[in-house]
C-alpha cells in the first residue's frame, strides 16, 4: 500500500456522509428504474400466485429451474461479503477499512434476495411457516400443524442455516454501524431523521469503553460468523448431495466445491460493488487501485482453487464409468444448448477473468475489474444452472422419463427482480447510512504516516 | 444532590490528557470524568482508566442457550410426535447435529451482540453534556459528571487545561429554564 493522502476528520465526515445528507442527482432516476424492474417482477409473481406454478417452465421431471439456480447464486454472493469482512477483520488487514461495510451490506441484501426465491419457488407460499417449529397453540386455526418439521430433511436444515446467517448478518452489520449512525445523528441538524438516527445510535458517545467494545465485538462476531458462513453453503450443497437419485448431484465434494464457488462469485461481487461505488459516489480518495490490486490477487488464488474443485468433481463423477452419469456429462458438454452454456460458463467463470487478473494493469484498473468480475458472476450463475437443470433432465435408460426446461417470462422477470432488488437495496442503504465507515477511515488516517527511507517517501502504518 | 455534567472540548490530545491529570490532582475520581472521541484512540492516550470488558464470556452463555434450544427443536419436537419416516430412527443423530451447530452459533451471536450493548453501557437515554463536533470534526470531549457544587471548579480546570469551549449538560439548562434564568450553554 504505497498510496496515501492525508485527510482531516472534517473532510472524511463531509465526504462519507454526503450521500446520506443529500441525494445525488442520479439517485431518484436510478432507484426509479430499478423500482420499475422490481414492479414487473412482482406483477409476474402475482400472476404466478393466481395461476399456480404452471406459468413457470418447470415440469416433470425438471422441478427445479431458474428460482433454485438463483437461490444458490445469491447464497453464493452473500458468502464472500461476510467472509471478506470477517477474514480481513480477524487478520487486521489495513486495507479492509473502506471495504468491510459494503461487503457486509452486499451479504445482507443477497440473503434476502436468495430467500425470496424460495417464496417464488414453492406452490403454497402462505404455508412457508410450516418449516418453523412453532407450537400449534400459536396457529390453532391450522389443522395440519399438529406435526413438527422433520429435522431429518435438508429442507429444514436449509432455512435454519440461512435464517441463522441472515439474523447474524443483520446483528453484525448493526453492531459495527452504531458509531457511524451516531456520526450521522450529529451531522443531521434536526427533524424526524435526527430522531430516528438518535434512537438507532442508542446514545453512543465514543467513550473509551464504547470504542474498546467496537474493537472487540466485530472480531468476536467475525469468529462466530465464519463457521456459520462455512455451514450455510455446505447445507445448501447437501440439498443436492444427500439425494441419491439424481446423477451429478450425489457427490461428497459438493460442500467444499460449493463453498469455494461461493467465495469466487462473492468476492467478485464485492469487487463489482466497490467499482460501482467508486464511480457513483466519487470515492477515489478512499477506494484506491491498491485495494483492487490486493483483492485481485486474492481472486486469482480463489478462482484457481475453485477450478481445481470443479476438475475433481468431474473426475469423481466419471471415474466409476456409470452410464447415466456419463450420459449427463455428455449432455452438458456436447448437446446444445447446454454445451454452449458450458463453454460460456468456463470462459466467463475462469479463463477470461483469471487470465486478465494476471496482469497488474488490469488488477489496478477499476473498470477492468468491474467487467471481469461481472463475467465471473455470469459464469457462476450458469454453473448452478448447469448443475441443477441437466441433472434433473434424467438421461437414464428409461427415455420416456427424459425432460427438459426453459425458463418462462415470469421466471426471467423474477430473476431480474432479485438483481434489481439487491442493487436498489445497497443504493438505498447508502442513502441512509455511510457505506464506507468514517470512524474506521479516520482511525486509519491517524495511524498512517509518511516515512523517508533514503530518497524515497514510504507510507507506513503504525499499530498498537 | 443530583449530578450535573460539564463538557470541555479539546483539539489537541495532549491538552485533553492534561485536563484529566489536573482533574485527578483536584481530587476528582476516575468514575467522575470521561473522555469522548469520534474515533478510537489507543488505550491510555489521555491517561484515562483502562476499561475492563467481559465480552468474551457472552458467546459461551449464548452457546449454552442455543444448544438447549436445539435440543428442544430436535429431540423435544420429534419425541412429542414420534412419526417414523422412511424407516429412519425418530432421533437420528447426524441431521440433528446440523440444527445443534446452527442454533449454538446463532444464540452465541445474539447474546454477544446484547453483551456488546451491555458492555458499551448502551442504550443511554440521557447523554449528559455532549457536543456534535466530537463525532463530526474530531474534537476530544472531556465530560465531568459531579454534584452541582463541584461543577464550576471542574469547568475551570477544563478551561485552564486548554478547552476550546465548555458546555453544561442539558439537565442544568432545563432547571434554569424552569426557573426563568438565562441558559449557561457556552459551547
Amino acid at each position: 500500500m504505497q498510496e496515501h493522502q492525508q485527510l482531516s476528520d472534517s473532510e472524511i465526515t463531509e465526504d462519507l456522509t454526503a450521500p446520506v445528507i443529500r441525494s445525488a442527482r442520479w439517485f431518484w432516476s436510478f432507484v426509479g428504474s430499478l423500482g420499475f424492474i422490481m414492479l414487473v417482477g412482482i406483477s409476474g409473481y402475482i400472476y404466478e400466485l393466481y395461476s399456480g406454478l404452471g406459468v413457470t417452465g418447470v415440469q416433470r421431471p425438471v422441478y427445479w429451474g431458474a428460482y433454485i439456480t438463483n437461490f444458490v447464486f445469491w447464497i453464493g454472493i452473500s458468502h464472500a461479503g461476510i467472509m471478506v469482512s470477517a477474514i480481513l477483520r480477524l487478520t487486521q488487514a489495513e486495507w479492509k477499512r473502506p471495504i468491510t461495510r459494503a461487503a457486509e451490506v452486499l451479504t445482507l441484501f443477497s440473503l434476502i434476495a436468495a430467500l425470496s426465491n424460495i417464496l417464488f419457488h414453492v406452490g403454497r407460499p402462505w404455508r412457508i411457516y410450516w418449516i418453523t417449529p412453532l407450537p400449534p397453540i400459536f396457529i390453532g386455526f391450522d389443522f395440519a400443524r399438529g406435526i413438527w418439521p422433520n429435522v431429518r430433511s435438508p429442507f429444514v436444515w436449509d432455512p435454519v442455516a440461512v435464517g441463522t446467517y441472515l439474523l447474524s448478518t443483520i446483528l453484525f452489520v448493526y453492531t459495527c454501524l452504531i458509531p457511524d449512525i451516531a456520526l450521522v445523528r450529529d451531522k443531521v441538524k434536526s427533524g424526524p431523521a435526527k430522531i430516528v438516527y438518535s434512537i438507532l445510535a442508542l446514545g453512543f458517545r465514543g467513550t473509551p469503553r464504547q470504542w474498546k467494545v467496537q474493537a472487540t465485538a466485530p472480531i468476536l462476531l467475525s469468529a462466530l460468523v465464519l463457521p456459520i458462513f462455512v455451514s450455510v453453503h455446505s447445507i445448501v450443497s447437501w440439498d443436492f448431495a444427500v439425494s441419491i437419485a439424481v446423477e451429478g448431484w450425489h457427490s461428497t465434494i459438493f460442500a467444499p466445491y460449493f463453498i469455494i464457488g461461493a467465495i469466487h462469485s462473492g468476492v467478485s461481487g464485492v469487487v463489482t460493488l466497490m467499482a460501482g461505488l467508486l464511480w457513483l459516489y466519487k470515492l477515489d480518495k478512499y477506494i484506491k487501485p491498491d485495494h483492487f490490486d490486493a483483492i485481485g490477487r486474492l481472486l486469482v488464488v480463489v478462482a484457481t482453487i475453485w477450478f481445481f474443485a470443479l476438475f475433481l468433481e468431474w473426475i469423481y463423477a466419471l471415474y466409476p464409468l456409470e452410464d447415466p452419469e456419463i450420459a449427463l456429462r455428455n449432455m452438458q458438454v456436447s448437446q446444445p444448448p447446454w454445451s454452449y452454456l458450458f463453454i460460456v460458463f468456463l470462459l466467463t467463470g475462469f479463463f477470461i477473468p483469471v487470465s486478465a487478473w494476471l496482469f497488474k494493469s488490469v488488477r489496478r484498473n477499476p473498470m477492468w475489474m468491474f467487467f471481469t468480475t461481472i463475467l465471473v458472476n455470469i459464469g457462476m450463475w450458469l454453473e448452478r444452472f448447469l448443475i441443477i437443470v441437466p441433472g434433473l433432465s434424467r438421461r437414464t435408460e428409461l427415455s420416456f422419463n427424459w425432460g427438459s426446461y426453459a425458463p418462462s417470462l415470469v421466471e426471467i422477470g423474477l430473476v431480474a427482480f432479485t438483481f434489481a432488488f439487491v442493487i436498489c437495496g445497497i443504493i438505498v442503504f447508502a442513502r441512509i447510512f455511510p457505506l464506507i465507515p468514517p470512524f474506521d477511515i479516520k482511525e486509519g488516517m491517524r495511524f498512517r504516516h509518511v516515512i523517508k527511507i533514503g530518497k524515497k517517501n514510504i507510507s507506513a502504518v503504525v499499530r498498537e | 444532590m443530583a449530578n450535573k455534567s460539564v463538557l470541555g472540548l479539546f483539539i489537541d490530545e495532549n491538552e485533553a490528557g492534561d485536563a484529566l491529570s489536573s482533574l485527578r490532582k483536584a481530587k476528582y475520581q476516575d468514575n467522575e470524568f470521561e473522555v469522548m472521541t469520534g474515533t478510537p484512540y489507543p488505550h491510555g492516550t489521555f491517561g484515562e482508566a483502562h476499561p475492563k470488558l467481559r465480552l468474551h464470556r457472552f458467546p459461551i452463555f449464548g452457546a449454552v442457550i442455543g444448544f438447549t434450544v436445539a435440543l428442544i427443536i430436535t429431540v423435544g419436537t420429534q419425541l412429542a410426535y414420534p412419526l417414523v419416516t422412511g424407516g429412519k430412527p425418530v432421533l437420528s443423530i447426524p441431521p440433528m447435529l446440523v440444527i445443534f451447530y446452527e442454533m449454538t452459533l446463532l444464540f452465541s451471536v445474539i447474546v454477544t451482540v446484547f453483551g456488546a450493548l451491555f458492555e458499551s453501557r448502551l442504550p443511554k437515554i440521557f447523554m449528559g453534556a455532549y457536543d456534535e463536533r466530537i463525532m463530526t470534526e474530531g474534537y476530544i470531549g472531556v465530560v465531568v459528571t459531579v454534584p452541582i457544587d463541584r461543577i464550576s471548579k471542574a469547568e475551570e480546570i477544563l478551561k485552564k487545561s486548554g478547552a476550546e469551549s465548555t458546555k453544561r449538560g442539558w439537565e442544568e439548562e432545563r432547571i434554569l429554564k424552569k426557573s426563568g434564568a438565562k441558559s449557561t450553554k457556552r459551547g
